[in-house]
């Protein structure tokens, strides 16, 4: 998160944009609130760590939803059935290459993964871009039409994902390596866990560079703001959109393998189960906004860990919880975006 | 908001006033004389099942039309008519089934037990229908779609986990009032061929406690009341300009659709001698309402009607179709498993997607259109 106010240096024309520090804030408060409740320092660390990994997961599926609702204002009820679909493709590469998850080779392990990612996002990109072509495309503009027609492709996509692997839950393996957790005194971190931190946090490092140092994240930040003049600078702001609706699918399914190999179980149902958790993150980070969705997963992720380990019969509501205090403190989420 | 479901106003110079029908329907008549016909099919089908068909499962599917007919209409009250897509509705639905239900298994089998539990229930369902329209209801339309997401699903889980109140995961069983349990006779003799025991009287209670509550909310999105949901609908700031209060009338209109589908949970209880997450609560029964509303038409009450009867019929009798299909395609690769009796959901979802860009007015619209 330090890399977004370090930039002050430069000489800057223009007067730079403030960083808004409150929401950031909230995260080590929250924290620090928490200690003394847990009362070991070890399980706090244990706890805060995994749900640190959980935040990122929650991240990983989320940010591309939000990012798709900033620029193209459309809210996309079907982005679950991307999580599902990102997670069954992972089937595709489990099936030749089984072997690989069962070697005790920290490399080849991590290459399963990262070739299941691979796979996955290209299967849930190809889906978007039809998705997009043939569910969302007739309805911009028109919220209501996007919310029915979503959920329609929603229930069809999770149908078609029945009729091509069949209805029953699938087993998937955790790869051998990645099993298991590091301890170090009285500190236990799920191996899998810091997998999921180290690639959330190179995405969102990844998504804030793009967004905020380049020449095509210019564009869609300024999409963002006023898509009308973008387009009247001679920009095919179309081609922006699509290119962003396939991206956020894209993430989904990133996402989808992240949270299958957590699960270890294939249901066509599990992306929608995670939606709420994904509503209820971009409205605490605010309709649209990437940072704001990334504070918002490790928010809700951390409160659920601590309030799980402190009252676990509370755990149950803590999020909406969160979101209505939230709500109530800043209408519109933690970093509302403009024109909105 | 300004685009919602392109659908006329239910203005139109065909209006009759007086008369006993007129009155009953608020004015608001089918417009179509197929549509009427199948109404009145359905209307007939309905108020003689017992007598018609033998067996608990036609008697069994009708009541379900009855109760679905009600919740989709409460709903269609929501979404057709005020343009607000809620996912709590079968929340609501769930508050007033386990309202009978825990009442009628803690404090007894009677009738008075029944009306508490009943109470409770719409006085909880209008508690949190307010609260939740405050908190959501005057950001943005989408608000309120996602925050009704999040307050169901955490509802649900809620429900299956205070297995002390709720009976978690299994449900509660109970014990209906004397008058309503199959052993009860009200006559000892048949009545057209017909023993009149307390199962018939379930079904009846059913049937007329779902007619009234139709009639009602026919007669409420017809007042003015409705007019001005349907003037928010079709332009929020204009109707806002006008001078009336937008959040107040989309709250109100939510309160009064929780209170229908509290009323609908409850009857669905009564009938089912059970209440469990998967017959009310469930996120599948949300979407099934969706497409029951959608696919018989948003925002004409009569596609409540409709809607509901297609789609159970479907649900118990289309699957029996599309098994002798799918077995007649074994063979082909995917085909068998497109037309497979679980896929079913699969060609209404299709359907659904259909109607929204096609047909916005769902069959009835197609019914209208077809006559003038």
């Amino acid at each position: 998160m330090s890399d977004m106010a370090v930039e002050s240096t430069a000489p800057a024309e223009l007067p730079r944009a403030k960083t808004d520090w409150l929401p950031l804030l909230l995260v080590p408060a929250l924290g620090l609130l928490a200690l003394p409740f847990v009362g070991s320092p070890s399980t706090w660390v244990t706890l805060t760590v995994a749900g640190l990994a959980m935040g990122m997961m929650i991240f990983l599926m989320a940010s591309g939803l939000t990012l798709v609702f900033g620029l193209m204002d459309i809210i996309n009820f079907g982005h679950g059935v991307f999580i599902s679909l990102g997670a069954y493709a992972t089937l595709l590469v489990l099936g030749p290459l089984a072997g690989w998850a069962l070697e005790d080779s920290i490399g080849l392990n991590l290459a399963l993964l990262g070739l299941c990612i691979l796979v996955a996002m290209g299967v849930t990109a190809l889906a978007g871009a039809v998705f997009e072509r043939v569910i969302v495309r007739p309805v911009y503009g028109s919220h209501l039409k996007q919310i029915l027609v979503t959920m329609g492709g929603l229930i069809v996509t999770e149908q078609l994902i029945h009729a091509i692997w069949g209805a029953s839950p699938i087993p998937i393996p955790l790869p051998q390596s990645l099993r298991g957790a590091f301890v170090f005194g009285d500190i236990v971190m799920e191996r899998y866990r810091v997998v999921a931190v180290v690639i959330g946090l190179t995405v969102f490092i990844g998504m804030q560079l793009l967004l905020n140092r380049t020449r095509i994240g210019l564009l869609i930040r300024a999409g963002v703001e006023n898509p009308e003049m973008v387009e009247a600078l001679g920009y095919r702001i179309r081609r922006l959109f699509v290119s962003v609706f396939i991206a956020g699918s894209a993430l989904a399914g990133l996402g989808g393998v992240m949270w299958a190999f957590y699960r270890q179980t294939l249901t066509a149902g599990m992306g929608m189960e995670v939606m709420v958790l994904v509503f209820i993150v971009i409205i605490i980070g605010g309709l649209g906004s990437v940072g704001g969705c990334f504070v918002g997963s490790i928010l809700v992720a951390l409160v659920a860990n601590y309030v799980g380990f402190i009252e676990p019969k509370l755990a149950l509501i803590s999020n909406i919880l969160v979101m209505a205090l939230v709500l109530i403190w800043r209408p519109q989420g933690l970093f509302p975006v403009a024109r909105r | 908001m300004s685009s919602s479901p392109a659908l006329p106003l239910a203005f139109d110079e065909t209006r009759r006033h007086g008369g006993l029908l007129s009155g009953l329907l608020s004015s608001d008549l089918p417009r179509s004389r197929a549509l009427s016909f199948i109404l009145l099919a359905i209307f007939v089908l309905l108020a003689a099942t017992p007598f018609l068909f033998s067996g608990s499962q036609p008697v069994g599917t009708a009541a379900k039309i009855c109760v679905f007919i009600v919740l989709v209409a409460s709903y269609d009250l929501l979404l057709g008519y005020s343009g607000i897509v809620s996912f709590a509705h079968t929340m609501f639905f769930g508050i007033g089934g386990y309202g009978i239900a825990i009442a009628l298994e803690r404090v007894g089998p009677t009738w008075s037990s029944a009306a508490i539990g009943l109470a409770a229930a719409l006085a909880l369902s209008a508690v949190l229908a307010i609260a939740i329209g405050l908190l959501s209801l005057r950001v943005r339309a989408i608000f309120f779609s996602m925050i009704t997401l999040a307050v169901a699903s955490a509802a649900a889980v809620l429900a299956s986990q205070l297995s002390d109140i709720t009976g978690g995961e299994d449900g509660l069983s109970f014990q209906l009032p004397p008058a309503l349990r199959p052993a009860f006779r009200l006559f000892s003799e048949q009545v057209l061929g017909i023993t009149v025991n307390g199962r018939l009287l379930a079904y009846y209670l059913v049937f007329f406690v779902s007619l009234v509550v139709f009639l009602l909310l026919l007669r409420i999105v017809n007042s003015p009341f409705g007019r001005v949901l349907q003037a928010i609908r079709e332009n929020e700031f204009r109707a806002e300009a006008l001078g009336y209060r937008v959040v107040a009338y989309r709250t109100a209109a939510s309160v009064i659709s929780a209170l229908a589908a509290t009323i609908a949970g409850a009857l669905m209880a009564l009938w089912l001698r059970y209440n469990g997450p998967d017959t009310t609560l469930s996120f599948s029964i949300m979407i099934d309402i969706l497409l029951m509303v959608v696919i018989g038409g948003m925002g004409t009450m009569y596609g409540a009607v409709i809607g509901a009867a297609v789609f159970v019929l479907a649900q118990s009798y289309l699957q029996v179709l599309m098994g002798a299909g799918s077995a007649a395609l074994a063979g082909i690769p995917l085909l068998p498993n497109l037309i497979h009796p679980d896929r079913w959901l699969l060609w209404l979802g299709a359907l659904f997607i259909i109607s929204v860009y096609a047909f916005p007015g769902g069959i009835v619209g197609r019914l209208r259109q077809g006559k003038a």
